[in-house]
């Protein structure tokens, strides 16, 4: 059923099933009855269900491999130090959900109740929902296509039962599509506080995020700031102590694409190599290494006003900053 | 054993492309663009023609890495002309990286539009006459792989290079784009792990800065072959932001011969043709 055609003017589109480019697609008949303009219930059920969600944040980047669910990870275990902070992760990287491994959490199942899916607990007060959990072993691949992963997002959102929770954070797949949308037009009614864009240093990575930057401003989404992961490397067993780039900001990294852009920079965080053992071991690596260099950045980055962590307000959108010289 | 140039049964753009690879990991940043890349100069060095299909749509990456960003993509009576990033044209890019009007335009699309410019991609593109056809994707294994695995079917493709870090989170990923690669009857050719160490410049010692292991490790759990360990090398990074031809340039980086023997591992793997 992929015959969709090139110039499709959109399943809910006034259009819908009667442009001229809508001959011959198999869908026609059913965008011409109406059926895709109406709105998808699940959006007020999850607009209901996510009254008890105080804070959403989505942790978005175009890029892979740039550090979302390690940062998405520590994020909410920085959050979760507050045995009074309610914490929610929830990982919607449906073909590779790394969070329930970075978590500890590898192996545990979901539980039904009357009341709903109930979250996997890392702590009282961290509660952690994936897909992960869902498989029963760890080469099961999710071999499916965007709607059916629309739909088990819909389902994360509606159907898990979070309770009160101060901090929903939502840990994405790279890119631009699908999930992205999806999470996004699912929780539109419910307002999402906004996005934590991550990069690593390299333009490759940068000309992936300034998509997904645009991404945010095209879909209506603030951005609370970027981070620079990957800043950066100290060698452990260096006397000298000389910092080497190895990903090197070859077009002035993240500090000149958030002036460029006009969004907060909400940090640095240097590359550490403890901090891909702690994710592989399941551990926090706030705890695992609480002197590390990278321990105090991602400390900053959390108690940054920009996160509306204790009580700060929350900046609802793009900031224009003033007299910022990067964190 | 794989059908010979002239008697491939599929007409169309693809008729002649001798041998088509895909480049995958379930991961994403582990250096599929990177690999892909470096594979494709390897091969060229080794004196071969060689195409890159780019289907990586969100993130199109290979441009920038062969200094052609901004190209245009031309016309021609069998369908679009792919760019060529060498005056030799002994190599050929196409990506949607180049039909984009500005390049920091996000390509905000559903499954439905993938599927659809993937298969433009595999069935419109004349790329002529190559040695190989050398497929670089997205992480994942959703509408993009499937529709270029089924897409590439006819074309029988030589295999999959999958692609991983050391570090168990990475692994734990590919694992699953390897059980893919079974399902759709897409041969393995090997596994290939990046980033596997760095050797500090200013003190001559290597860290394992995304752990160490994983890839053999995983190449062994799932019997296929393994490829080889590429390091994490500055000169290499730097080299594909510039654009560069990092085979050529850089013969003494470390990186180098980890991945000269990877496109050996790939020249040595493939069925002779009778021209």
């Amino acid at each position: 059923m992929e015959e969709v055609p090139h110039d499709c003017p959109g399943a809910d589109s006034a259009q819908a099933g009667r442009g001229a480019s809508c001959q011959g697609c198999p869908n026609q008949r059913l965008c011409a009855s109406g059926a895709g303009a109406a709105p998808d219930p699940a959006i007020e059920e999850i607009k209901e269900k996510m009254k008890t969600v105080k804070h959403k944040i989505l942790v978005l980047s175009g890029k892979g491999g740039v550090g979302k669910s390690t940062f998405s990870a520590h994020l909410a275990h920085g959050l979760a130090e507050d045995e009074n902070t309610q914490i929610a992760l929830l990982d919607i990287d449906i073909c590779g959900p790394s969070i329930p491994k970075i978590m500890g959490l590898e192996g545990e199942q979901v539980h039904q109740s009357g009341s709903g899916w109930s979250p996997v607990y890392v702590e009282d007060n961290l509660g952690v929902m994936s897909v992960g959990f869902l498989l029963s072993s760890p080469d099961d691949a999710v071999i499916w296509r965007g709607p059916k992963k629309n739909g088990m997002i819909k389902q994360f959102l509606r159907d898990v039962d979070w309770g009160e929770v101060d901090y929903l954070i939502v840990d994405t797949p790279p890119g631009t599509s699908d999930e992205h949308l999806s999470v996004v037009q699912y929780l539109a009614t419910a307002h999402i506080d906004g996005a934590v864009i991550i990069t690593t240093p390299q333009e490759v990575s940068l000309q992936d995020v300034r998509k997904e930057i645009n991404f945010c401003h095209k879909v209506k989404l603030p951005i609370i700031g970027v981070v620079e992961n990957m800043s950066g490397f100290i060698c452990p067993k260096c006397k000298v102590r000389k910092e080497s780039q190895i990903f090197p900001p070859t077009t002035g990294g993240a500090e000149v694409m958030c002036q460029d852009l006009k969004v907060p920079l909400l940090g640095k965080v240097p590359l550490d190599p403890r901090i891909g053992k702690s994710c592989d071991k399941g551990q926090s690596f706030l705890v695992d290494a609480p002197d590390s260099p990278a321990t105090s950045a991602y400390r900053s980055i959390i108690q940054s006003e920009y996160l509306g962590v204790e009580g700060v307000s929350v900046h609802t959108s793009v900031q224009i900053p003033t007299g910022l010289e990067g964190a | 054993m794989e059908a010979a140039a002239g008697e491939r049964a599929e007409p169309g753009n693809l008729a002649g492309v001798q041998h088509i690879i895909l480049v995958l990991s379930g991961k994403g940043g582990v250096g599929k663009s990177t690999i892909s890349t470096q594979l494709a100069l390897a091969l060229r060095h080794a004196g071969k023609k060689v195409g890159i299909l780019d289907v990586d749509l969100c993130g199109p990456s290979i441009p920038r890495m062969l200094q052609s960003q901004g190209r245009a993509v031309h016309q021609c009576d069998s369908g679009w002309v792919p760019v060529f990033v060498d005056q030799e044209q002994s190599v050929s890019l196409m990506s949607v990286g180049f039909l984009l009007e500005k390049p920091d335009e996000a390509v905000v699309w559903r499954g439905p539009k993938k599927n659809a410019l993937i298969k433009q991609f595999v069935s419109d593109v004349a790329w002529g006459e190559l040695d190989y056809l050398v497929v670089d994707t997205p992480p994942g294994t959703s509408d993009e792989h499937m529709a270029t695995v089924e897409a590439l079917r006819p074309y029988r493709p030589l295999g999959a290079l999958v692609v991983t870090t050391p570090q168990a989170v990475s692994v734990g990923d590919v694992r699953r784009e390897l059980t893919f690669c079974r399902k759709t009857g897409l041969r393995v050719m090997g596994v290939v792990e990046n980033m596997s160490g760095f050797t500090c410049p200013h003190c001559m010692e290597c860290t394992s800065i995304f752990s160490s292991g994983g890839g053999e490790e995983l190449a062994r759990h799932a019997g296929v072959p393994f490829l080889g360990s590429v390091p994490l090398d500055p000169e290499l990074t730097r080299s594909l932001e510039e654009g560069r031809d990092f085979i050529q340039e850089f013969p003494k980086s470390p990186a180098f011969p980890a991945l000269t023997s990877i496109a050996q591992k790939i020249l040595d793997a493939t069925p002779a043709c009778l021209s």
